[in-house]
């Protein structure tokens, strides 16, 4: 069994509860504007185009194939720029056990790990498999997810996690298909069904004032899980939209501004959220 | 007393002159300087042959360094008074009696500041204050306590005119203790440097979390694994000036440090330096500081005459030397080079591995080396990774990797001070300016903190990127003190000259930010 790994982060501070190392799988299925990581989404399909603009011969064609040289690299990022097809050439198709090979490296400074995407719960098997291992080191678990895959369905790979990072793009669904081009149907069901059995870690929104109502989402949103506060503690991170990393065509959304986020920080609290974030 | 040529009586007298005229010195900084320009007229040691040559070379050459303790050592480098005797009898030469309450205690902890002499001539110990004050702490109000702790922190910042004036606390955590974090972290003092002693299963989380968030915003406290240090003293320790583990009651006699890269400059090559250049080098230097602790005990009177040892304040058979070391990594870069082998100090298997074996040498050499006035470190010298000075051109403080060539990723430079934090019982320290979303997860540090001691490093520092106070070395200097000085600008602490320097020789503002 092999997933598409476009990145391991060894430590970060920014993907759940204290240090823990982060990886991402290649692939998504839906399309959010402000996506900051648009490399992620898409497979390689080999075209070149990258190894052509590589401007240290870092990438070369290799029985009809990119190949990607890591020693050479000084990390532009041309190719993911230059990409037609959401990818980079510098994914690594991996095992379960190779990932778990790569996290062992940081114990015992980390906590536990975190996979994040793409969509990495498109690859359920894969999850369950890596997160079996990590378990058996004892080392936290935890999904960085759209909510788009029912967890309902998930139930082996909920017993080897502890916790999942949902987000919430938008409340209503036409505003949903604004942002993303999906429907939401599931991930408010996953949302109370994560929040129901104790699972739920946090939700997030990424805050663009163009796309949708953000203060609408905060405010239904926080109505929505507040029962489940009594079964575990929900986080909120409130993200501002950023245009760092995001595509040329989506680039140019405001970004909002302080007042408008502690507005939204405010709601939250008042519906008796503890462990609310602004990003 | 051996004679002195007029050439450099005159050479004195001169420098004398010049402290006299400095627009930038204080007055203090003037009578200090003044003392040391007077030291070092005089010529008592009997210096092993071939000393001079090692140390008095240029910067570039120089060897051994003794770190300007003077020619005639009139006391110890660094005192570790016993406070709690302090706190609990009072002190006849001070004619105080024991404390009573919060003030009282606080208010004598000051007076008993002035009266402890260091190499700085200000205090490189302060106590371990959590312990010291919790007993007076159920007595006052929260409140009233938080005012007088502010009051007395603010007194230490503006008086101890040096941040190695070193507090401790932990490992469990106390009313005080949350107390001096809760009031440090508005402060965002220089001074005084500040350690957690920190034990997994001992220091309650939060109380470690509060330390990180106060380390974000001043710099301080520091995190030392205790468990360890504990198991390496045989008396109780404490974290004084930069980050020196030393004995409660006790101290250092004297610290000289081997200039490993310039010792490797003098090497043909890896067979030399082993064999040859640094057993000389270590020879000369343990025979130094063997001289010096001799004055110190034999001639000095400092033991027989200063009321800290007449009142058992400290005890003589708790002082020990600190055989320190700097650059490690620039003598195991020089090293395969002149051997044409690829490699790299902090990248490259085999580059770590020859600083292993260094080390290696430089303790066996220690373990085998006796002085009869170390008595509290079973007779040897305490190994100790010294931070380096202002003047310092191109040496590496310690173990350290240097500045601009740390590794990408924290994990791959963490596993390299893992490697060489083991053999500094007298401290050695890496610091790591830290990205201020971290503010937001304090427990990303805990986990590093406790997987480091887990995996036995010793001590750790962090500061948040843009903070005003940051850690030069092992000291605390504020950046906006050392614009004013640089501007010309007299300030009021003695180690922002040294930070100043540190920042324009030793790339301090350039470390990787985690």
């Amino acid at each position: 069994m092999r997933a598409v790994v476009n990145k391991i982060i060894p430590f970060s501070a920014v993907d759940g509860p204290g240090n823990r190392t982060a990886v991402f799988l290649q692939g998504c299925n839906i399309d959010c504007k402000y996506c900051h990581n648009p490399e992620t989404r898409g497979m390689c399909i080999h075209c070149g185009m990258c190894v052509e603009q590589c401007p240290v011969k870092a990438l070369t064609m290799k029985d009809g194939k990119v190949s990607y040289n890591e020693e050479k690299c000084i990390h532009c990022d041309t190719c993911i720029h230059i990409c037609n097809y959401d990818s980079s050439p510098k994914t690594m198709e991996m095992t379960p056990e190779e990932v778990f090979e790569k996290v062992k490296k940081q114990m015992p400074f980390i906590r536990g790990i975190t996979v994040s995407g793409g969509e990495c719960t498109l690859q359920p098997e894969f999850l369950e498999e890596l997160f079996r291992l990590c378990k058996s080191v004892g080392l936290m678990t935890f999904i960085d997810t759209n909510g788009t895959n029912d967890f309902r369905k998930l139930d082996d790979l909920l017993g080897v996690t502890d916790g999942v990072m949902l987000d919430i793009k938008a409340y209503e669904l036409e505003e949903h298909e604004v942002v993303t081009s999906a429907s939401n149907e599931l991930v408010l069901k996953n949302a109370e069904y994560l929040a129901s059995i104790g699972k739920l870690y946090e939700v997030r929104t990424v805050v663009v004032p163009e796309l949708f109502d953000a203060h609408d989402t905060v405010l239904k949103t926080t109505k929505l899980l507040k029962p489940y506060l009594a079964i575990s503690d929900i986080g909120y991170k409130i993200i501002a939209y950023r245009p760092n990393g995001v595509r040329k065509q989506y680039a140019h959304y405001t970004v909002p501004n302080q007042e408008y986020l502690q507005g939204l920080e405010k709601i939250v609290r008042e519906e008796g959220f503890e462990k609310v974030i602004i990003l | 007393m051996k004679d002195i040529s007029m050439e450099k009586v005159n050479q004195v007298r001169n420098n004398m002159l010049e402290t006299v005229k400095s627009p930038t010195l204080t007055h203090e900084q003037k009578v200090a300087a003044m003392a040391n320009h007077a030291d070092s007229l005089l010529n008592v040691l009997d210096l092993p042959e071939g000393l001079l040559e090692l140390m008095e070379d240029t910067a570039d050459g120089k060897c051994i360094c003794d770190l300007n303790e003077g020619h005639a050592p009139l006391r110890p480098r660094y005192i570790v008074p016993d406070y709690e005797k302090f706190m609990r009898e009072g002190s006849k030469f001070l004619q105080l009696d024991a404390p009573t309450d919060l003030q009282e205690a606080l208010s004598y902890l000051l007076i008993f500041y002035k009266h402890v002499p260091s190499v700085t001539n200000y205090p490189v110990y302060l106590g371990q204050l959590d312990h010291l004050l919790e007993p007076f702490m159920k007595d006052v109000k929260e409140e009233d306590a938080k005012k007088l702790l502010r009051l007395f922190l603010i007194q230490i910042d503006r008086t101890v005119l040096d941040s190695f004036a070193h507090a401790n606390i932990g490992p469990e955590a106390t009313v005080a203790g949350r107390l001096l974090l809760e009031v440090e972290a508005e402060l965002k003092q220089a001074v005084p440097n500040l350690t957690m002693k920190y034990e997994e299963g001992v220091t309650p989380d939060d109380f470690a979390l509060q330390a990180i968030h106060t380390a974000l915003k001043s710099a301080k406290p520091s995190f030392a694994n205790h468990k360890m240090f504990e198991s390496e003293h045989k008396t109780p320790y404490v974290i004084a000036s930069c980050y020196n583990g030393l004995a409660y009651a006790g101290g250092a006699y004297t610290l000289s440090r081997l200039i490993l890269g310039n010792i490797a400059k003098r090497a043909k090559d890896i067979k030399d330096f082993k064999e040859n250049q640094l057993p000389y080098v270590m020879d000369i230097m343990a025979r130094y500081m063997d001289e010096r602790i001799k004055f110190m005990v034999e001639e000095s009177g400092f033991f027989e005459n200063n009321f800290l040892a007449k009142e058992g304040f400290i005890h003589r058979d708790r002082f020990t030397g600190m055989f320190g070391m700097v650059g490690l990594a620039d003598c195991v870069n020089i090293l395969l080079e002149k051997e044409g082998i690829k490699g790299r100090f902090g990248h490259d298997e085999n580059a770590n591995d020859l600083g292993v074996e260094i080390m290696e040498l430089i303790k066996n050499f220690n373990d085998n080396h006796m002085n009869p006035y170390c008595e509290v470190s079973e007779g040897h010298f305490l190994m100790h990774a010294q931070v380096g000075i202002s003047e310092d051109i191109d040496v590496t403080p310690g173990t350290r990797i240097p500045i601009g060539e740390e590794p990408e990723e924290l994990i791959d430079h963490l596993m390299v001070c893992n490697r060489y934090h083991q053999y500094f019982p007298s401290g050695t320290g890496d610091i790591f300016p830290i990205d201020s979303t971290v503010n937001r997860n304090p427990d990303f540090i805990l986990d590093i903190i406790k997987g480091a001691f887990r995996n036995k490093l010793r001590y750790l520092s962090f500061y948040e990127k843009d903070s005003d106070v940051i850690r030069i070395s092992g000291y605390l200097v504020k950046r906006s003190e050392m614009n004013k000085l640089e501007s010309g600008e007299n300030v009021l602490q003695d180690t922002t000259a040294l930070g100043l320097g540190a920042v324009k020789t030793g790339h301090v503002l350039e470390r990787k930010v985690r």
